[in-house]
């Protein structure tokens, strides 16, 4: 990772450029965004926009074609996952990937992995360095657990949780990296009304703590009502960008979804 | 020198086209199911003996024993996947995995009861001393083995690709779900893909045993190289596999003749692991159709 | 590790101290003890297997091979190079770990039957070392006249040394491995195994913890097959070929590959199926092999240890099904 140093107030996260090309198909087009720091950013778009492609560029499971990507002042493109995590991003899946056959508290304990570093001789001798981290790593993922909402379950198998409520665990999951952006990845996706409601609580609050939301979402109810700013991605390419309410109207937009609808 | 080499190129050539139809037998399966067999080197050696068995104890005449001993096989393959892979396809990975490998050893207890621990052989499909080329001698017997291993090449190749089955068979493996909502009875093109594959590597078996015997425990090694030779040439790809086999029988032939015998099994198995290691997808693979697939 | 673990282990230990005293009075079962060395040094095999299979999720048909590069290494450099047992075990685990790190490197990065194939592959390559290199193996025929290990400088030679020797050291390994599981390491490499992408996403180099883990197999086959070694002070090729690393695998899928107690109570199992059971149908072996480790893939994932919790299970997912 290398770069310039990263001054606060400066955009947390730059787009430049951004091409990303499976075979024949063009998923991102030179897409090129700087987002504001502790905001809660939406990016929308109709299906097959290049959302979810955008977000697996940022969060290092695809190493784009061409372009950069500059987070607090670092080149972080084609940079592996688990680095990019340690980085300060971190995400929530699509399709809910939970670590199902562990408990509750064991998911958002994995989630200090990168702000942790015993190793398999100091587990294995059980050294007082390891334990004490051991406690910590614990005490931790009960406070996030709690900030979440879900301290009540946490010994229960999180396979067996309903799935909002493994949604939310995985934001929670996602939050016990201590990261500087979180990407959400259609959080409200299968949840009802009142899930959602509280799932645009529970953002709000991880704003509060002076996280950096994105979040890719169907749902323009919550974007409205949380959202600081809308990205709007269309067949790869950055359409739109600006307030929920500069968004509402504006034409280009409308036409794409509408557009869309019709081709529906 | 000259001579030597040629002879090292012919034996190459042989064992390569063997190879080459072990690891067709794995492409077969494997473009239906998405399922490695590691049983598939059992086939082989089974091929070989009940053709032994066909021939040698019942005394049919020997393109009958042929027929038979891959019908047998045939059959088998289809049993493996009723009784025992079709009870287990929603399971891991993993227990796939286990499971073919404790089908390869039952069949390879079982041949070791019925026919015992001594090497059998055939005798050769067509008699007549060798032909000499260039100072080379070509047994005829491999003329047979280069021959039907064409052959199957040619035909599975038009089988895919023209004929409805074929086509069929390819769209289970890309989409099951989408395959049999048009209509294509999935189940049934497992069971052919099962039946197919093991019958392709009993001919290997029956086709071999007149150069180079037949015994209960020659099936996992035949089974390793022939899948060094699919996962060489692309998994899933006939013509890879074809080229991919007679590389690595050749590689072995030099081998064997100019280095050391004692290693050249462990020839085509470096090989193999190089093109793990190096280029997973294989020669003629697909690296981004790869990087979808379950390995 | 958990209090319910520390129970069962002073009661394995308590059984295991006491084993020999029960059977040795009988002549009929006396050599149970030898039995039980062997299903000893067999554990440590498969204590490494379970972390690496049942844990992480990483399959490995090579761990004959590392148990035989132990071994060896052992057997060459105390018979042909007097080297002390103890500094040549040390030696082992070091061949053996650099080895796993060469091959586990390019290897672990392939995943399911690509992954099975490769260490398959490397397996076999091993054993034909072993059978080719006569000068230093001696081949086919094998080697004999290694050396007994020494303890303060005495040698040990009574089965029943052995036998807490070897049981001594499952123990301590087993410790040790079941304070990994609990810890940081060992949730990252159950979320391996769960979810490769999503452990990732979390920060877990997946690579390179799948790497360590079959490197930590690696050199417990190896400590294994140091004491092998010098506990038949002969070796041949054949006791590290493929049919072995299948039956570690079988050992371990016969216990249970997601504990391990199911690793030991496998091994144990086994090795007594293996060494005095079937040896009257000696024939039947391989078939009996393949026969149990098809039911167990078939029917019985979890191994014998989830018979127990099997019941507990059903009727909990009856009560979900209510619920929902």
């Amino acid at each position: 990772m290398s770069g310039t140093g990263y001054q606060p107030g400066e955009p947390i996260l730059k787009v430049n450029g951004l091409w990303m090309k499976f075979g024949g198909v063009t998923a991102l087009r030179d897409v090129c965004y700087e987002m504001p720091e502790k905001i809660i950013q939406a990016v929308i778009g109709p299906n097959g926009a290049g959302k979810t492609t955008l977000f697996n560029c940022i969060s290092g499971m695809l190493g784009p074609s061409e372009g950069s990507i500059i987070f607090l002042g670092h080149a972080i493109e084609g940079i592996v996952p688990h680095r990019i995590a340690r980085a300060g991003i971190a995400r929530t899946f699509q399709h809910v990937a939970l670590f199902k056959k562990m408990t509750v508290l064991e998911n958002v304990m994995m989630g200090r992995h990168p702000r942790t570093g015993s190793g398999m001789f100091a587990a294995g001798l059980r050294l007082p360095g390891m334990r004490s981290e051991e406690k910590l790593i614990r005490s931790k993922a009960l406070e996030y657990l709690e900030f979440a909402g879900l301290a009540g379950c946490a010994r229960v198998e999180s396979g067996t949780l309903p799935i909002g409520k493994q949604k939310i665990l995985e934001i929670a999951r996602a939050l016990a990296t201590e990261p500087r952006l979180i990407l959400l990845d259609e959080p409200a996706g299968g949840l009802n009304m009142k899930e959602t409601e509280d799932l645009g609580e529970l953002i709000q609050g991880i704003k509060k703590l002076g996280v950096t939301v994105m979040l890719v979402e169907h749902d323009m109810n919550l974007i409205m009502d949380i959202s600081d700013r809308v990205l709007v991605l269309h067949y790869g390419e950055v359409l739109a960008s600006g307030t929920p309410a500069e968004i509402k109207e504006n034409s280009a937009v409308i036409e794409a979804y509408l557009g869309a609808e019709n081709d529906n | 020198m000259g001579t030597d080499f040629l002879q090292y190129v012919i034996s190459g050539i042989t064992i390569g086209a063997i190879y080459a139809m072990v690891a067709i037998g794995y492409n077969i399966i494997y473009s239906v199911t998405e399922i490695i067999n590691f049983a598939q080197g059992e086939f082989v050696m089974l091929g070989g003996l009940f053709a032994v068995f066909f021939a040698g104890t019942l005394h049919l005449p020997l393109y009958l024993a042929f027929i038979c001993a891959v019908a047998v096989a045939g059959c088998l393959g289809l049993a493996m996947d009723r009784f025992i892979i079709g009870r287990a396809r929603e399971s891991s990975v993993l227990s796939l995995i286990i499971i073919t490998i404790a089908v390869s050893i039952l069949l390879k207890g079982s041949a070791m009861l019925a026919w015992g621990k001594d090497p059998y052989s055939l005798p050769a499909f067509s008699s007549g001393g060798p032909i000499m080329v260039a100072g080379a001698a070509i047994q005829p017997q491999a003329l047979w083995i280069t021959g039907i291993c064409a052959l199957v090449v040619i035909g599975l190749t038009l089988f895919f690709r023209k004929s409805v089955y074929g086509q069929a068979m390819l769209a289970c493996a890309n989409n099951p779900q989408a395959a049999r909502l048009v209509g294509i009875p999935v189940r049934y093109m497992v069971f052919l893909s099962f039946i197919l594959s093991a019958a392709i590597g009993a001919a290997a078996g029956v086709i071999i045993t007149p150069v180079s015997m037949m015994e209960y425990e020659r099936g996992a090694l035949l089974g390793l190289k022939g899948f060094g030779a699919a996962a060489f040439g692309g998994l899933g790809q006939f013509f890879g596999a074809l080229v991919a086999g007679l590389i690595l029988g050749l590689a072995e032939s030099f081998c064997a003749g100019y280095l050391s015998s004692g290693y050249k099994d462990a020839v085509a198995l470096v090989l193999l692991l190089m093109v793990l290691f190096l280029k997973p997808e294989g020669l003629f693979g697909n690296r981004e159709a790869a990087r979808l697939k379950k390995f | 590790m958990g209090r319910r673990n520390w129970a069962i282990m002073l009661g394995a230990a308590a059984f295991i101290g006491a084993f020999p005293w029960l059977v040795m009075p009988f002549k009929a079962v006396s050599h149970y003890v030898d039995v039980m060395v062997f299903a000893g040094i067999f554990s440590l095999v498969c204590i490494g297997l379970s972390l690496l299979m049942g844990y992480a999720g990483q399959i490995s048909l090579a761990q004959a091979a590392f148990f035989g590069i132990g071994a060896y290494t052992s057997g060459i450099l105390t018979s042909k190079l007097g080297v002390n047992p103890w500094i040549a075990m040390c030696a082992g685990t070091a061949v053996c770990a650099a080895v796993a790190w060469l091959v586990g490197v390019p290897a672990l990065r392939l995943k399911g039957h690509y992954l099975a194939m490769a260490t398959l592959g490397f397996g076999v390559i091993v054993n034909i070392i072993f059978a080719e290199e006569v000068n230093w193996t001696g081949g086919p025929s094998g080697m004999a006249d290694i050396p007994y290990l020494r303890f303060f400088g005495r040698k040990i030679t009574s089965e029943l040394a052995w036998y807490y020797l070897v049981w001594g050291i499952v123990f301590l390994v087993l410790i040790f491995c079941f304070h990994v599981i609990h810890s940081r390491v060992g949730r990252a490499l159950r979320a391996i195994h769960e979810d490769e992408r999503a452990a990732e996403s979390v920060g877990v180099p997946t690579a390179s913890f799948k790497v360590k883990v079959f490197m930590l197999s690696a050199v417990l086959a190896s400590i294994a097959g140091s004491l092998y070694t010098h506990y038949v002070t002969c070796l041949n090729p054949s006791s590290f070929n493929l049919m072995w690393s299948i039956r570690f695998m079988l050992m371990v899928m016969v216990g249970g590959m997601q504990s391990l107690w199911g690793a030991l109570v496998g091994t144990v199992l086994m090795t007594f199926v293996g060494n005095e059971w079937l040896q009257v149908f000696a024939e039947l072996e391989i078939l009996a092999y393949g026969a149990i480790l098809l039911v167990v893939a078939l029917f019985l994932p979890g191994g014998i240890v989830s018979l127990g919790s099997l019941r507990r299970k059903k009727h909990a997912s009856a009560l979900e099904g209510a619920g929902t």
